[in-house]
């Protein structure tokens, strides 16, 4: 897992600095098992460190391996009604920076930046899902609920739609067992909950040192999200471009992974053998 | 470690299981549960066969596994008095508690997609279900395009049947859920089953509704047998306080009655009983016509007779038209009679009784 270490460090260096990271210390051990019995330290780490030491792994100076830049054009985020953000009443300060204009007093983010920011986080998805990392899609807007699940389960990933209980990261040991294994990267795709208040998982997933991907609307606090992405979280259509984006590039991450194995796995029987 | 160790103080578990699975945890800490019970289960194979010089034969591993006990408190003879503080040799499944199964695989990932939310099986649930009720709309929306749209369905029959209760659905879960979530789940129940087109989901909807047991008032009457001399019989059963009883009326014509292959004379010495065993055929006015056979056990005198009582009325009802069955049943020959002992109370003498009271 040191290799996310490096992954999030690498990737840090080329976003734009004016927002806060709350996930500056970085340790060189798994994510948020720093209180586990050494047995469950070691098992998943042994097993995760034969799974890449088989396989090399891409390159991660190399901005988009997967070629995800393919996967959408601006003009497919105006048409996804990306653009649009709330009320002047409802803006958030540090959301300034992402916006273009406002007209009527209604917010509209600027699409430029939301690309560049949106290619650099399906970026991480694809890498992390390359690794077999786990990934958690979040996200507590129940028109969405039943989508965000379904794109999870097609991917073989894992969701949290529901009612966030206090210590699912933070006090995990005690939640599921000894030995479980906390997700790598968490997606948000909507950051506030039913009471318009930040989500505890932004926090949480700060605490134990996890990356957070998270599509920020112009009343959203992008802050303490890792890789933010700014744009509307309210339309359906925007939110099933995100859906199917991320969907087809972790798709891609596991495909390519399956690939690399079988060539490996074809290639080292002959340099066994010679 | 902590419960080992506590249980190990415990006198309860005094074993040398424990002794091995402690040691065990002190000299290799990264054990991990599982692979200690697999070296205590291996230890305790080893023991079983090599303790008692057997050759590992057929006859020698039974003998073993049927007389471990005794064989182990020969070995390790003990003066304690409580004998679960006595050394013992149980399969670790047994001394040990099952911990639930563990959820994820070897590299760590989970198998179920909401693991993450703590209660999986739950949200699973209800995702499965509002995909159902999609899909019904759906289906309605096309009909509607097509024009097929029926104002009268095809509606699931329900029947007498309720919703599953809170604690029935969360043993089919096996998870605990909050009244919350299960008011949730019936109310999106309540909203499919609304739907006009709700019985495309008919199987899924009743494998979540209880059927209600119709409780009819009606006696149940005994049916009418023949055996083999041609001749009418009927059994059936009575009970009362502690007493048990069964009996075969049949229709002969001698007025004979044998109790527990006794004559009903030599078991029942006292007018009494003998009064409440006649009572039935005395009120139905079939004296002399039928031939009683019945066992009866438990409880005493008074009580097996009230039992036999019962039985002979229940048989009887078989061989009567429905006016005297009533008649029966209005007299209280039908009714078991609820009263049991009631049990004594600390603080008082007995069930009612209390104890002297001095004035000073």
């Amino acid at each position: 897992m040191s290799n996310i270490r490096h992954l999030f460090l690498a990737s840090r260096s080329g976003l734009l600095g004016f927002r806060h990271v709350g996930a500056a210390k970085v340790k060189f051990s798994i994510n948020g098992q720093h209180f586990a019995t050494a047995s469950s330290i070691k098992s998943p780490e042994i097993q995760i460190q034969s799974f890449t030491e088989k396989v090399p792994n891409p390159p991660l100076e190399k901005h988009d391996h997967f070629r995800l830049s393919e996967l959408f054009t601006l003009k497919d985020l105006f048409d996804a009604r990306v653009h649009l953000g709330h009320k002047k009443g409802c803006r958030h300060r540090l959301m300034e920076p992402y916006l273009y204009n406002s007209s009527l007093d209604y917010d509209i983010l600027d699409l430029d930046k939301t690309e560049e920011h949106l290619r650099l986080a399906l970026n991480v998805t694809a890498q992390t899902a390359y690794r077999g990392g786990i990934i958690l899609f979040v996200s507590r807007r129940r028109q969405f609920c039943h989508l965000v699940e379904t794109t999870a389960k097609e991917c073989g990933e894992y969701a949290h739609t529901r009612y966030w209980q206090g210590g699912l990261l933070t006090n995990a040991h005690i939640q599921y067992g000894q030995g479980v294994r906390l997700p790598d990267l968490i997606i948000f795709l909507s950051t506030l909950n039913n009471v318009f208040q930040q989500h505890v998982a932004i926090r949480d997933a700060a605490k134990m040192n996890i990356p957070t991907i998270g599509v920020v609307d112009s009343n959203c606090n992008p802050s303490s999200i890792t890789y933010p992405v700014p744009g509307n979280d309210d339309t359906p259509v925007a939110m099933e471009l995100y859906c199917r984006l991320f969907k087809m590039s972790i798709n891609r991450a596991k495909d390519k992974r399956r690939q690399m194995e079988l060539l490996q796995g074809l290639s080292e029987p002959s340099s066994s053998s010679s | 470690w902590c419960s080992l160790i506590q249980s190990l103080s415990k006198p309860s578990c005094n074993s040398v299981m424990m002794l091995f699975s402690h040691f065990q945890l002190l000299i290799f800490p990264e054990l991990e549960m599982n692979k200690i019970f697999e070296s205590v289960c291996f230890f305790f194979f080893l023991v079983s066969i090599n303790f008692f010089n057997h050759p590992l034969s057929f006859w020698s591993l039974y003998t073993i596994i049927h007389d471990r006990f005794r064989s182990i408190a020969y070995l390790f003879p003990s003066g304690l008095f409580e004998k679960k503080a006595r050394p013992f040799m149980k399969h670790p499944d047994e001394v040990f508690p099952k911990q639930r199964a563990v959820q994820w695989g070897p590299d760590g990932r989970p198998f179920h997609f909401l693991f993450y939310t703590g209660k999986q099986s739950y949200y699973s649930l209800m995702h499965e279900l509002y995909a159902k009720v999609l899909n019904i709309e759906k289906h309605q929306d096309r009909l509607r395009a097509k024009g097929l749209f029926s104002a009268e369905p095809k509606q699931i029959s329900l029947g007498t049947s309720r919703w599953l209760t809170k604690e029935e659905l969360e043993a089919t879960l096996v998870e605990t859920i909050s009244s919350h979530d299960y008011d949730r789940f019936i109310q999106l129940m309540e909203r499919m089953l609304s739907m006009p087109y709700s019985s495309l989901e008919e199987e899924f909807i009743l494998r979540y509704r209880q059927q209600l047991e119709a409780q009819s008032m009606h006696q149940i009457v005994p049916p009418l047998q023949k055996d083999e001399k041609g001749v009418d019989f009927s059994t059936a059963e009575g009970k009362r306080k502690t007493s048990r009883s069964s009996v075969v009326v049949r229709d002969c014509g001698s007025g004979r009655i044998t109790i527990n292959g006794e004559d009903y004379l030599h078991y029942f010495p006292v007018l009494q009983d003998r009064e409440q065993l006649m009572f039935p055929l005395q009120f139905a006015g079939v004296l002399g016509r039928f031939d009683l056979e019945a066992t009866v056990s438990g409880g005493g005198r008074s009580s097996q007779a009230g039992a036999l009582r019962l039985a002979i009325s229940k048989a009887l009802l078989s061989f009567l038209s429905e006016t005297e069955g009533e008649a029966m049943r209005q007299a209280g020959l039908l009714t078991p009679d609820p009263r049991v002992r009631e049990r004594k109370k600390p603080g008082q003498e007995g069930a009612r009784r209390k104890f002297t009271w001095k004035k000073r």
